[in-house]
């Protein structure tokens, strides 16, 4: 099939996690991103592991974010690279880089300078913390940014102190919003024929993350968020019966829905709670009403009664039950990519379909440098 | 110039994950009219979302829906459903996170609009896809959370532990807007319309890529540690600790240099990089009761000019009161047709420079109804 973004040109000077996921987006709808990237060690992501696992010379997290990409090496400050780097961006549609403010100054690849080489280019930027500020110098890693946006103080139980939610959600939101930003930029630059600067932070993305709840504290007389005394509470600022539960044999999660249905169905008295405010109030005490009685009958028997009366109910999967289930199979989410030596890593597909097509690409990271030269060849780099 | 000037984006979605995605793309430039049910409107007006009403209606819906025009309509009723179709004629963008079928019995389905509108980009968001076993429950955020292995990576090692924010939801709007886009982008090169589906099952497993990636590879569930986790696949001191005053986050370090740093004796046996994951139990118990014995900022005054990656841990109180978040100006003043005024944040992206703001507030259900009648009526919308 034709993807969406066929026949788009996207350097990719960026490193780590938040730009190089929104190159892997723009990658799987189908552009043609190059990495550019310092020669023999490549970018410095390739050495950032969980569980010190490596694959093909660099870390398996690298691969994850890097598939369907290619490399080309160049050292920067080599003025014959650079001179290379800025004949290729001169061809590119979009050019992404999270360096700290100062840095592309420097090596002469500002967007003052890029715009004089490519005067249509869509040129991406990517802080921790935005350019302005008393924190703007700081390093933009995602535990930090969670830790000060406030995002800490909603997850888990309100005995449980500051807990982070356990991926790296400011540089994946982070990421997401690059990709948006970078194609509303596009469609900009196509009607206007020129050249776009687009510009997020980790912060203003896990800020965004927040959106909802932080409009509540801005218009409830800024009150902090209470999470429930309880165990398994499933978000601050929602009412009972929402969370997990414990059952005879596992866990039960019970989403918001009517209270007085729920209790009939879980034959629980909650006649006292006959308000909706009442839900919210005496949150706490309704949920270990519910858990008592949830902790007499199996997960399942307790999803045989629910389920029929559509009560919003699940049991909870971890992956080695999750990624085995006929339901994941049948949206067809993982896929394999080759390596270099015909090995296969499996991963994750992009989880965006097009005109009934599921976007695959057998194509794994890159190392360092693999397509400098047939990219020097295509785009006439190293001619007079 | 907003990229997204003199779009026209047809919105029958509700709740959080659909809507979400029209908040982008209206705050991008769009017109986003929201098509409600006369009466009740969508459903996130009144039900569940907060116990906080703003004017009325819940904050969540004030916070989602600002920037947006509603027109309201009985999608049984014939009249109405005309005025429709004469709306999504107009549209560029069409959307809904209605479960499968139900467009289609409705007859709004992309084919349908696709006969009349051929370079329609049309959207629709569902909990786990078109296929499968799962095709028919219900599409809600704690749910997708505990049915994708999510609720065993935060907080420490024990039960299920759910992220506390409704993030599948949002971050399939948020892969709905990317595919939009894109499709925006190739339609202003090749004039092409397109369907883009997402679903909140393939956001759940995106958003867990590396972890699902690493289990593929080594057929390991997640471990989260016994104290102060912060991500299960990460050796110490990743984590947030106790002080003397209050918490703070510690994130990459080696143990070697942290024990100078710290001056913490108990830390200098762990020299090797592999005791950091492997007994990252045991640093992690030695570093939270150290911790404790002087306050963040001594710490962070020792930390901080050493390059080592820390930081204070704020609620929004502290946040919004320190000069780092008001350099940003994140918080926006918005306004109802109605004169009544909130605040809220704005849309995270930067374009040339400029923040993306609007004063738009949300929409009383059906206020734009009637201009946008008028509109069709002349032939204008």
């Amino acid at each position: 099939m034709v993807k969406p973004l066929d026949g788009l040109v996207v350097l990719e000077f960026s490193q780590f996690m938040a730009g190089p996921t929104a190159g892997l987006r723009l990658a799987d709808l189908g552009a043609r991103v190059i990495k550019i990237e310092r020669p023999v060690k490549g970018e410095a992501g390739r050495q950032i592991t969980i569980r010190n696992i490596f694959v093909d010379g660099s870390s398996l997290v690298f691969h994850t974010i890097n598939r369907n990409k290619e490399s080309y090496a160049a050292d920067l400050k080599d003025p014959e690279d650079l001179e290379r780097v800025k004949k290729l961006i001169a061809q590119a549609d979009v050019m992404t880089h999270n360096f700290r403010p100062g840095v592309m100054e420097k090596i002469g690849l500002d967007y003052q300078t890029v715009q004089t080489i490519n005067p249509r280019i869509i040129y991406g930027v990517v802080t921790g913390y935005g350019s302005e500020g008393p924190w703007a110098a700081r390093p933009g890693q995602d535990l930090l940014i969670q830790s000060l946006s406030g995002l800490t103080y909603l997850t888990d139980t309100h005995d449980a102190g500051p807990v982070p939610f356990g991926l790296a959600v400011a540089d994946i939101m982070c990421g997401a919003h690059f990709v948006q930003g970078i194609l509303a930029a596009l469609i900009k630059r196509n009607k206007t024929q020129k050249s776009v600067l687009v510009e997020v932070s980790l912060l203003e993305s896990v800020l965004d993350l927040q959106f909802e709840v932080i409009t509540t504290h801005l218009n409830d007389g800024r009150k902090l968020p209470q999470r429930s005394k309880n165990k398994g509470a499933g978000h601050a600022y929602l009412s009972a019966p929402y969370g997990i539960y414990r059952t005879a044999d596992a866990y039960l999660a019970l989403a918001m829905g009517n209270l007085h249905k729920i209790g009939e169905a879980l034959d629980v008295d909650l006649s006292d709670y006959g308000s909706r405010e009442s839900w919210f109030e005496q949150r706490d005490e309704i949920i270990d009403k519910l858990a008592l009685r949830l902790e007499t009958k199996t997960t399942a028997e307790w999803l045989a009664i629910l389920e029929p009366l559509d009560i919003w109910c699940s049991e909870i999967l971890t992956y080695a039950q999750s990624l085995h289930h006929e339901a994941f199979a049948a949206m067809g989410v993982k896929q394999n990519v080759v390596l270099s030596d015909n090995q296969e890593l499996s991963t994750t597909r992009c989880p965006i379909r097009i005109d009934h097509n599921r976007l695959y690409s057998p194509v794994a990271a890159p190392w360092p440098g693999q397509q400098t030269e047939i990219i020097n060849q295509q785009f006439n780099l190293t001619g007079a | 110039m907003k990229p997204l000037e003199d779009y026209l984006v047809v919105d029958f979605s509700q709740f959080l994950s659909g809507p979400s995605a029209g908040l982008r793309l209206a705050d991008l430039g769009a017109r986003v009219v929201k098509i409600e049910r006369p009466e009740t409107g969508d459903i996130c007006r009144h039900l569940y979302t907060s116990n906080v009403i703003m004017n009325g209606e819940s904050s969540v819906f004030h916070a989602i829906n600002r920037n947006k025009e509603s027109f309201t309509a009985d999608l049984k009723n014939e009249t109405d459903k005309q005025h429709v179709w004469e709306l999504v004629k107009k549209a560029d963008v069409v959307m809904h996170n209605y479960r499968p079928g139900v467009m289609e019995r409705l007859g709004f389905d992309y084919e349908s609009i696709k006969a009349v509108n051929p370079d329609v980009i049309y959207g629709e968001i569902s909990g786990y896809g078109d296929t499968g076993p799962w095709k028919d429950k219900p599409g809600q955020d704690l749910l997708l959370q505990s049915l994708t292995g999510l609720t065993w990576l935060s907080g420490n090692n024990g039960g299920p532990v759910p992220m506390g924010l409704s993030i599948i939801d949002m971050l399939a709007g948020t892969h709905l807007a990317q595919g939009l886009l894109a499709c925006l982008v190739r339609r202003s090169i090749k004039g092409e319309g397109a369907l883009v589906q997402v679903s909140m099952l393939e956001s759940a497993y995106d958003l867990q890529f590396e972890a699902v990636t690493t289990y593929y590879y080594d057929g390991l569930l997640p471990q989260r540690t016994e104290k102060n986790n912060a991500h299960a696949y990460l050796g110490a001191p990743y984590g947030i600790y106790k002080t003397a005053n209050g918490y703070m986050a510690l994130a990459m370090g080696s143990i070697p240099q942290l024990a100078q740093l710290l001056k913490c004796d108990a830390l200098l046996p762990y020299t090797e990089v592999a005791q950091a994951f492997h007994q990252r139990d045991e640093i992690k118990a030695i570093l939270a009761d150290h911790l404790q014995s002087d306050t963040t900022e001594s710490w962070l005054s020792i930390l901080q000019p050493a390059d080592i990656w820390c930081a204070e841990v704020m609620n929004w109180e502290t946040l919004m009161q320190h000069e780092g978040f008001k350099a940003l100006n994140m918080i926006q003043q918005v306004q109802m047709q109605d004169g009544y005024q909130y605040q809220t944040t704005r849309c995270p992206i930067r374009i040339d420079g400029e923040l993306l703001t609007s004063s738009k507030g949300s929409p009383a259900l059906g206020q734009d109804t009637g201009n946008i009648l008028q509109e069709i009526r002349s032939g204008v919308a």
